[in-house]
């Protein structure tokens, strides 16, 4: 590392310590003025309550008390609408209008702890957005460019020798797993306020699912599969995953503790969209941000290589353009918030009642979203599946891949390879595709029915447990969080269906695979090792078998750190599926065996 | 019928995976090196932090009985061929119906003075690479006496450190007895470019002690230059490791030598990979081929002699490939270093000095003989088939877009070669195919 390097890498971490710091780091204090909700009943009662409470108007110098008071404030407040409104029922407004319903506390405690914000950065947003978001991007860029003035050439020295890169013991990786599931079934009982039904049967399903790859196919009585851990844990990647786990614990459920750092992007969503930043504004403008620096490097790391070069390209204009920049000027003109390369099932709530009605409210730009959105599903994904493969739209435009493929990138070799992983692989991810297709098919039945119950499953229900830990949990947590503890694709691999229907186009119908070179291949592992996606390449390559996989996201980087030249992705239809056959092993001249 | 093979090696474990395809024998392994299977040639990548030493091992462990593959972690010392069995240096004895060996090569050492110093050796077993790990941290420098394809793997090791490297090479330009000139002198180039110390038409001196037993300084015998250094690599090629059976009736000469069916004198004895000497090597091919792919093929051709269908060794039309530093390298056919007279190539090279592509094609017949690639992929099985059919070079110039094999967005600088040979001859030919799959199978269908 160079010395302008270290320097990159001091900045980082100072912007980081920064940047957590400020969290807790503003004065607050509740007023009239800064009490959000849009219900004159509810900011009656929170006034009055909050009075009662000698919480109006005092000064805080930290939010964790300030958040404690608030929610207890609302609380109150909640509880003594829900009486009042038992007493004597007002005649004017609906049941649903008076109370305060659960959901709606979340949409009055954020925006109200934010707009109480009244220290230093509520004063100085742009300042604080330098030193944090700025200082950190100048270091990230100071630790990149350097590597441009390096040879070009595959570059994975010292991977296995780096802390953050490295991997963990068998052990650690267990654990921080299952306590994250565990946890995560914990914390979902309570979110879906104390209903244990859905968490309990995804629990089954996680006991069925271990009980058909270890007993029905057999893993259990066999030598241990290839191990995906390190020797040595890395510490730095423990350290790096569960900070990223808290950021999406807090984000997610608990977004009123990051209302400074949404104060500080304040500015930015102003000046685009016109109206204050969500906790979704400040991840959003994060994720492009991180695409962008770390797409720098993925560029600088590959930039013999063509393919690299255009592809992360791809991705950063699509997260910059399409994720972020399009959707806030539609609201800003009024429009619904649409981003129109985000297709069912990722986008699962395309199909939500709110979603469809907004988009038919706001007339020809959104009855052209809506279809826009249909015709993606039904044509869009099988046609440019069958010439191009998934990549089209996993390493070259969805926005998880995106983000996997440029901050993911120095976790890639992480993936478990195990023939194991496989099989929980697909039934894992057939799993959510069939969860996602149950769970809209019932939304669309409340919707075009009125009736919400199906035998006797509620689809409120079931879209808010889908939310909680497929949308949340399984996305978010595991699929980011979990970047160096499993790699930087395991939401990709596991969890996401539309990958899962991309990927049976891919297996059943369409031109692309790798092919392989001849008898080229030393069976070194280096294709193996850095695919994302658990693929062993090798296997196929060391038997020159073509490589037809639904799984592979044609990032082409197998192709890329092949020392060998064995790799090349391709589409064409022909011969697709005697190529892909095992009997291309042969090496020696066929027609001197007589039999085989 | 009871198996026994002898080198965990790609040879021996081809033929073992072979056997286990064509047949219901009982099949074991005996090897001391390592517990599994890896691949030899990825050993740089462990030592470079690419990849783990469990990464490079191509089955998983339960491969292994699945496939009912019985795998014995011994040294043999000994075969008994009359009661057909092997004592192992634990003193087991073990019998076999028929016994394959597959024993690999060693490090050559040629008698420096020193050379059994610690911190001195060379690149072939897992144990090479502990030496290297131990003296690394802190290592002022490693002098590496030979240039072949395994030294400059041990110079990028070190770079990857940023260990100061010195190489010590006897030719007068890197590698220059196997690749042509112009190629030789890119590498060479490139090597300078990564700041390693490359001195040409030297020799290793002697290897200095510093008192303790270990290598602290090597001298140049050219010059009597004394080089200080912590790590003496010796990287001068390598040689059959068949040392043990030197004084048993097994008939050796480099290797053990073996018939085309891949048989030695001794009945139910079969020889392959590294270790093997041909008796009659294919024309144009030399006896003993210490290559991946030869080994490979071998121990899929005894598996079948093993398993009664009896086939003859055809090492089929050369190819190879390596990487230099950055620079990827791959050969087919014919592609002499002085080539003969009547052996001439259309050669390109980038301006950039990092790629280049050569046809090499006879003179007389016009029919192209070899391929020779720097920085440029080229499809294996095309180049192949042009070679076996004794293509022109007029046609395989035209269609010389079949065989590019660079990922997608790539230039193409099949035009360039067709350019020079216009301008050589003055005709004008032109590309005529282009680089599509489709076309490819078209192709290699007809
Ligand atoms: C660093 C390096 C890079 C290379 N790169 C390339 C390349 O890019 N391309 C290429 O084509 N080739 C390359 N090679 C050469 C290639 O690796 C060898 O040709 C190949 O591995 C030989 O395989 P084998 O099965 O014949 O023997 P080996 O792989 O050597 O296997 C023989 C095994 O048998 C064991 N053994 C020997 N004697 C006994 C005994 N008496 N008892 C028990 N066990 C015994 C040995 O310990 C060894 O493990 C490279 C070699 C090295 C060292
Ligand atoms: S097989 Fe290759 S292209 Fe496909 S996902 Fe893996 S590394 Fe990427
Ligand atoms: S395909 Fe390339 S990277 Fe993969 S094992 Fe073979 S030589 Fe190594």
């Amino acid at each position: 590392m160079s010395g302008i390097q270290k320097l990159g890498v001091a900045l980082f971490c100072i912007a980081l310590v920064i940047f957590t710091g400020l969290l807790g780091w503003n004065d607050f204090k509740l007023t009239e003025e800064s009490l959000y909700t849009t219900s004159d009943t509810h900011k009656k009662a929170l006034i009055a309550e909050a009075k009662s409470a000698g919480v109006l108007d005092k000064n805080y110098n930290n939010n964790i008390s300030f958040i404690k008071d608030v929610k207890q404030v609302i609380k109150a407040a909640q509880t003594n609408l829900q009486n009042q409104y038992n007493e004597n029922p007002p005649s004017d407004v609906s049941e649903w209008e008076y109370k305060i319903g659960d959901w709606e506390v979340k949409n009055i405690l954020t925006p109200t702890i934010k707009s109480s914000g009244h220290g230093w950065v509520s004063k100085n947003p742009l300042t604080a957005f330098l030193l944090t978001f700025g200082l950190a991007i100048l270091g990230g860029f100071l630790f990149i460019i350097p590597k441009f003035f390096k040879s070009p050439g595959i570059k994975n020295d010292g991977i296995y020798h780096s802390s953050l890169t490295r991997g963990l013991k068998f052990g650690q990786r267990l654990f921080l797993l299952v306590f994250t599931i565990i946890g995560t079934l914990i914390y979902g009982f309570k979110y879906m306020g104390g209903n244990y039904f859905w968490p309990l049967v995804t629990a089954i399903v996680i006991g069925i699912i271990l009980f058909l790859v270890f007993n029905y196919q057999k893993e259990k009585n066999l030598q241990p599969a290839r191990s995906a851990s390190s020797e040595f844990t890395g510490w730095l990647g423990i350290f790096a995953g569960i900070y990223m786990i808290v950021f999406y614990v807090i984000l997610y459920w608990n977004s009123e503790y990051l209302t400074n750092w949404i104060t500080m992007v304040d500015p930015i969503s102003l000046s685009l969209s016109g109206n204050e930043a969500s906790q979704w504004f400040l991840y959003g403008l994060l994720y492009t941000i991180i695409v962008f620096v770390m797409g720098i490097r993925m560029i600088s790391k590959y930039r013999h290589n063509k393919y690299q070069i255009v592809r992360t390209c791809s991705v950063i204009f699509f997260q910059t353009a399409f994720a972020f920049i399009l959707p806030e000027i539609l609201v800003r003109l009024n429009y619904p918030y649409f981003d129109f390369k985000n297709i069912w099932p990722l986008n699962y709530t395309f199909f939500f009642d709110w979603n469809i009605n907004s988009l038919i409210e706001s007339g020809g730009l959104g009855i052209f979203m809506l279809v826009w959105g249909i015709i993606l599903i039904i044509l869009g994904v099988p046609i440019i599946t069958y010439f191009f493969g998934k990549r089209w739209y996993c390493s070259w435009v969805c926005g998880c891949g995106g983000l996997a493929e440029t901050m993911g990138d120095p976790f890639r070799q992480l993936s478990d390879k195990s023939v194991r992983a496989w099989k929980f692989e697909r039934w894992i991810i057939h799993g959510v595709l069939a969860f996602a297709i149950i769970m809209t098919a019932m939304v669309l039945y409340h919707f075009f029915t009125g009736n919400s119950r199906v035998l006797f499953f509620d689809s409120n229900n079931i879209r808010t447990w889908y939310g909680f830990i497929i949308g949340a949990g399984f996305s978010g947590i595991v699929g980011t969080g979990f970047y160096p503890l499993m790699g930087n694709r395991t939401w990709c691999r596991f969890g996401c269906p539309l990958a899962a229907y991309l990927g049976l186009v891919q297996k059943y119908k369409s031109r692309f695979r790798i092919t392989t070179n001849g008898g080229q291949c030393i069976s070194c592992g280096n294709c193996s090792t850095y695919c994302e996606m658990g693929i062993d390449v090798r296997h196929y390559a060391q038997r020159g078998q073509d490589i037809v996989r639904s799984s592979c996201v044609g990032c082409g980087v197998c192709s890329a750190v092949c020392p060998r030249g064995v790799l090349r992705l391709e589409n064409a239809s022909g011969d697709i599926s005697d190529r892909a056959e095992e009997l291309r092993t042969i090496h020696i001249t066929e027609d001197q065996i007589g039999i085989l | 019928m009871n198996i026994i093979i002898i080198g965990n090696g790609i040879s021996g474990i081809t033929a073992a995976r072979w056997i286990r395809k064509l047949s219901d024998h009982k099949i074991t392994v005996i090897s001391s090196e390592s517990d599994y299977f890896y691949s030899r040639t990825a050993l740089m990548y462990i030592y470079m932090g690419h990849m783990r030493e469990v990464d490079t091992q191509p089955y998983e462990p339960n491969f292994w009985s699945k496939n009912r593959i019985e795998l014995v972690k011994k040294h043999i010392k000994e075969i008994r061929s009359e009661s057909k069995s092997l004592v192992a240096s634990d003193g087991t004895e073990i019998t076999y119906d028929r016994l394959i060996l597959a024993l690999g090569s060693k490090s050559n050492k040629f008698g420096w003075p020193g050379q059994d110093l610690k911190a001195v050796g060379g690149l072939y077993h897992l144990q090479d690479l502990e030496r290297m790990e131990q003296y690394s941290s802190g290592l002022n420098r490693a002098v590496i006496a030979g240039g072949g394809l395994i030294g400059i793997e041990m110079a990028e090791m070190f770079r990857s450190r940023n260990i100061p490297v010195t190489m010590l090479v006897r030719e007068k330009s890197y590698w220059d007895n196997a690749l042509p000139s112009e190629e030789s002198q890119m590498i060479s180039r490139h090597i300078k470019k990564h700041h390693i110390d490359l001195r040409l038409e030297k020799n290793l001196g002697e290897i200095i002690d510093d008192g303790t037993g270990t290598a602290h300084a090597v001298t140049v015998k050219e010059t009597g230059e004394k080089i200080d250094c912590g790590f003496v690599g010796l990287t001068a090629g390598v040689s059959p490791n068949i040392g043990w059976l030197k004084d048993t009736e097994i008939e050796t000469n480099r290797g053990i030598l073996v018939n085309e069916y891949l048989q030695t004198n001794i009945k139910d004895v079969y020889a392959i990979g590294d270790c093997a000497e041909m008796k009659n090597p294919s024309p144009g091919r030399r006896p003993v081929e210490a290559i991946w792919y030869t080994g490979r093929m071998m121990g899929e051709t005894v598996a079948h002699n093993i398993c009664g269908s009896k086939t003859k060794y055809d090492p089929g039309i050369w190819f190879n490939s390596a990487k230099f530093l950055d620079i990827e390298y791959q050969v087919y056919g014919t592609v002499l270093s002085k080539p003969l007279a009547e052996h001439k190539s259309l050669y390109w090279e980038h301006e950039d000095g990092e790629k280049s592509i050569r046809i090499v094609y006879d003179e007389n017949t016009n029919e192209v003989i070899g391929f020779n690639l720097m920085g440029i992929r080229f499809r294996h099985e095309v180049c192949e088939k042009w070679i076996a059919e004794k293509t022109q070079l007029e046609q395989v110039l035209q269609d010389l877009s079949l065989a590019n094999f660079d990922p997608e967005f790539y230039e193409q600088y099949e035009g360039s070669l067709v350019k020079i040979y216009n301008s050589n001859t003055g005709k004008n030919l032109s590309l005529k195919k282009k680089r599509k799959l489709d076309q490819v199978l078209k192709f290699l269908r007809s």
